[in-house]
């Protein structure tokens, strides 16, 4: 089964933690055109990410595009611990949806 | 975190694609689609986008951005782009590319608990700047790094 996105956060000094994500998504412009059918591949990406930690928002990320395929998110992250709980969710412009979770190691 | 709120509160978006998601019990409704800034991420005009994710103009430059990129990107469909900023107080961090189609990449909001830098990867079309924007206080702070995109990825 295909996974739908990897979600790595590991603690560091001073309470602050890395998290990367990868979202395996296609991000479609909408100006490609496809070399058999030369037929315009409409437009297929993710609108907007949100990631929780511990059930609180901490990031509204909001993508157009641009952003590339299979996009990658990472940030560093104040007040984690080990243990913790991240979650992604994700949205696409067709209305699709995504969620994963990880821990903080 | 205002200013978010207000960003969700500005609902543009037909009732279905919400209800889909909402449907879908991942996302609340009211922090769905509703706020996506459309008109910031079509515009082919920086002034606008830059107005439409921010609601501000004014650029100031600021040494305290940091827009790590790489110098040659010869593969313009992913380009990291790393923005490490220490301005107090950051609201958003928005990533725009003038020489792209669409100029606005992506936009940021943050809460406190953002530490210091957010990276994402980006499609590039051709040479051009990457310019990072963070918006505190009322004011928009901004950095960049020019990356030169090569085609055919042998350098030439």
């Amino acid at each position: 089964m295909a996974k739908k996105m990897k979600i790595r956060a590991f603690s560091g000094d001073n309470g602050i933690a890395i998290v990367k994500a990868l979202i395996f998504h296609p991000m479609e412009t909408g100006l490609r055109k496809d070399k058999d059918t030369g037929k315009t591949i409409p437009a297929h990406h993710i609108t907007e990410v949100q990631v929780e930690h511990n059930g609180t928002k901490i990031i509204t990320c909001l993508w157009g595009p641009t952003v590339s395929k299979n996009p990658f998110l990472s940030f560093d992250l104040k007040g984690a611990k080990p243990g913790d709980s991240v979650k992604v969710s994700w949205v696409d412009n067709l209305g699709k949806t995504e969620s994963g979770e990880a821990k903080i190691s | 975190m205002q200013n978010s709120r207000r960003l969700f509160l500005r609902a543009s978006l037909a009732a279905g694609t919400a209800a889909v998601a909402a449907a879908a019990g991942l996302l609340v409704p009211q922090t769905v689609l509703a706020n996506w800034p459309k008109k910031a991420f079509e515009t082919q005009d920086m002034e606008t986008a830059i107005k439409e994710i921010s609601s501000l103009s004014e650029l100031t430059p600021s040494d305290l951005i940091k827009v790590k990129t790489p110098t040659v990107a010869e593969n313009g469909a992913v380009v990291s782009v790393t923005v490490k900023h220490s301005i107090p107080d950051a609201e958003s961090i928005s990533i725009l590319v003038p020489k792209n189609t669409s100029k606005l990449a992506a936009s940021y909001l943050l809460s406190g608990q953002i530490a210091s830098f957010v990276t994402c990867r980006i499609k590039m079309r051709e040479t051009s700047d990457v310019i990072a924007v963070v918006k505190a206080g009322g004011k928009l702070y901004s950095g960049k790094s020019r990356v030169k995109v090569t085609l055919g990825g042998c350098g030439g």
